[in-house]
């Protein structure tokens, strides 16, 4: 198991590696560049000139991409020109970086919570009313833009029944202790428990836009999975000993059903950044999806290459839990 | 054996792609070729009388259909030019500057004085533009690079595969994003481009899986035994046979397409020229109206979902129909 987990993360690095010069690649293909992103009004060809020897743009590329790195090592991700000018991008990373956790953590947890078990019914009652509905109801969730879904949600409960929040993380009143930068986890820490329900009730809203998507796609696996389960031998088996129904579904069906479950959760953690990039977006939630939107229009690109590095080692590394997670389920995958 | 997480993680997504390759591809094979092992009646026929029953994939095909039929018909038969401000000087006017519903005008018009009503039939042009004009460049780059893949096999299979498979593990919006930021002068254009290119890797993996499965099936051995040229095995009898899944997969992509436009439009990434209306750009555009006007942004959305349900509908009833698993 151990010799498993480090190999994966050896190859973890190689494939840090490779994305951090795709990412570098493309920063410098995007038009205007650096320089006249930073200058603004203020280009002319001296100044132009002289920023870009300043920044070593005149350099070969690869002595570029040395430097990117060095600086990258040392934690210097440059300074923000457009989200927050002035700021450290990094800075402003940390800052939002809680918010999209919290958001997305708390749309993962709607999607689980009713994917499986509604897949489980789905496929348990297959071709019954219940299985129909519930299939073109996810079809539909497919079919409506997240952003849509988000304003749709913003208008009829924030604007107007008015029963939750239009925007943000909290309201503005409350004086709430700060310590981990999840507000909800922050309040119950500190008993704030008006910040910490305040906090749960800006959540709303933006987490089911945001578990929209990834509820469609958990229910849909689950409801395949368990049918495919359900004609097993060894499920045939298990009922002809005359094992408790309990038992079957428990240990036989869903145990076995929910390998492909995982994977998909999996999956979905590149979905649910570019999902969070639109919620946040509609609800000014202040997360790092928000404020990778904004660095896209005012093309901040400190903030573009913190945000999008900075994803690309999320990524890999939701992908390493996933497969450790697969490898204690699935013994078969240890050996492979 | 997975070599990188990355890799295991496009792994994953291509076996489904995988299988579905093969489900369709081995159907297509059955109703090609007449195979003894084929029953009485060929796949395709069998699912054509399934699908005529199928109330899915009628109210797919239908809403399809008018959609489309919309789209050619709709210059004509606007009531007003999508493009004039008719109602502008209602716009400057009042302090309101969304005019509302009046005669001639029934939904209203927009924040420039437009028939709201006429912008969305003739929406409906661009937006069927977008899907369709992405799709079929997504098609033409992955059909092209599958083919390479699935016809030559060994390095190149390798070579060509490690690219998709590096493009498929990248959310498809963000490298959407991604390619629509390089554009200096974002239009209708580069919506396209983007879009185009975030499906190409699909394609591409779902024609190589269904050419694997094709080209060890027994019609193309019978060719080969009779001397047939390589090249004339590979474009007339393994390309034809391999497409059926990667043209109902077509239509369910062409729905993803339309809803990324209107993402990229949301984000400021669209086409920025307003002139020629589309439901994702008056979606988009829509967003600072809507405390005040929400039926601005419902009436585009509305157009999208169900268009995009349409698609995907009859996508879907289609993939299924063809799958011979589902034939019992």
């Amino acid at each position: 198991m151990l010799r498993f987990i480090v190999r994966r993360l050896i190859q973890m690095v190689g494939v840090v590696i490779v994305l951090s010069l795709l990412v570098f690649i493309w920063l410098r293909s995007l038009p205007g560049g650096t320089v006249s992103a930073m200058l603004g009004d203020r280009a002319t060809p001296e100044t132009t000139a002289r920023l870009t020897k300043e920044l070593g743009l005149d350099q070969p590329i690869w002595v570029q991409y040395g430097r990117f790195v060095q600086r990258v090592l040392t934690g210097d991700f440059g300074v923000s020109t457009g989200v927050l000018p002035g700021r450290d991008a990094l800075d402003i990373f940390m800052t939002r970086f809680p918010a999209t956790i919290e958001l997305a953590i708390f749309a993962l947890i709607i999607a689980v919570a009713a994917g499986i078990p509604l897949g489980y019914l789905a496929a348990r009652r297959r071709g019954s009313m219940f299985d129909n509905t519930s299939i073109v109801g996810s079809l539909v969730g497919v079919a409506v833009p997240v952003f849509f879904l988000a304003f749709l949600l913003k208008y009829l409960f924030a604007l107007e029944l008015g029963v939750l929040p239009v925007s943000g993380r909290q309201s503005t009143g409350l004086d709430a202790t700060r310590v981990t930068g999840f507000f909800v986890l922050d309040g119950i820490l500190t008993r704030e428990w008006d910040a910490a329900w305040d906090a749960f009730k800006h959540l709303i809203l933006p987490a089911l836009a945001l578990s929209s998507i990834p509820f469609a796609v958990i229910f849909r696996i689950t409801r395949a999975s368990v049918l495919e389960v359900m004609d097993e031998d060894y499920v045939r088996t298990a009922e002809s000993k005359g094992l408790a129904n309990s038992t079957i579904r428990g240990r036989h069906i869903l145990r076995n059903a929910l390998l492909p479950v995982i994977t998909t959760i999996g999956l979905q953690t590149g979905g649910l950044l570019v999902g969070a990039v639109l919620t946040e977006r509609v609800f000014s939630f202040g997360g790092v999806g928000d404020a990778l939107a904004a660095a896209f229009t005012l093309r901040d690109y400190a903030v573009l290459q913190m945000i999008l590095l900075a994803s690309a080692i999320i990524f890999v590394l939701v992908n390493l839990v996933v497969d450790i997670l697969y490898a204690v389920i699935d013994p078969r995958v240890r050996t492979r | 054996m997975n070599p990188n997480p990355l890799k295991a993680q496009a792994e994953r997504r291509k076996e489904r792609i995988d299988t579905l390759a093969e489900t369709a591809g081995t159907g297509t094979v059955t109703s090609a070729g007449e195979i003894e092992e084929a029953p009485g009646v060929s796949l395709i026929a069998s699912a054509f009388r399934r699908l005529r029953r199928n109330p899915v994939f009628l109210v797919g095909a239908a809403i399809t259909l008018a959609f489309i039929i919309l789209a050619i018909i709709a210059p004509w038969i606007a009531p007003h030019d999508p493009t004039q401000g008719l109602l502008l000087d209602k716009v400057r006017q009042q302090s309101n500057p969304i005019p509302g519903p009046e005669p001639g005008f029934p939904l209203g018009a927009d924040n420039r004085g437009r028939d709201l009503l006429s912008r969305l039939m003739v929406g409906a042009q661009q937006t069927l533009m977008v899907g369709v004009g992405a799709t079929v460049l997504g098609l033409i780059g992955g059909l092209t690079l599958g083919t390479l893949a699935g016809a030559f096999g060994g390095w190149v299979d390798s070579f060509v595969m490690r690219i998709v498979d590096v493009m498929l593990s990248i959310p498809s919006l963000l490298l959407a994003m991604s390619i629509a930021a390089i554009a200096a002068r974002p239009s209708q254009m580069t919506v396209i481009l983007a879009i185009a290119i975030v499906e190409i890797p699909i394609f591409a993996r779902l024609l190589r899986g269904s050419m694997l499965a094709v080209r060890s099936s027994d019609h193309v051995l019978a060719a080969r035994a009779l001397g047939v040229k390589q090249s004339a095995i590979v474009f007339r009898h393994i390309i034809p046979n391999s497409l059926a899944p990667v043209i109902v997969q077509a239509t369910i992509v062409l729905a993803t397409a339309i809803i990324d436009a209107a993402a990229l439009s949301f984000l400021g990434l669209g086409n920025p020229d307003d002139r020629q209306p589309e439901w994702g750009q008056m979606l988009g555009a829509s967003q600072e109206f809507l405390g005040d006007y929400p039926h601005l942004a419902f009436y585009p959305a509305a157009c999208i979902i169900i268009v995009a349900l349409g698609f995907t509908l009859m996508g879907e009833s289609l993939r299924e129909a063809l799958d011979p698993k589902t034939r019992r």
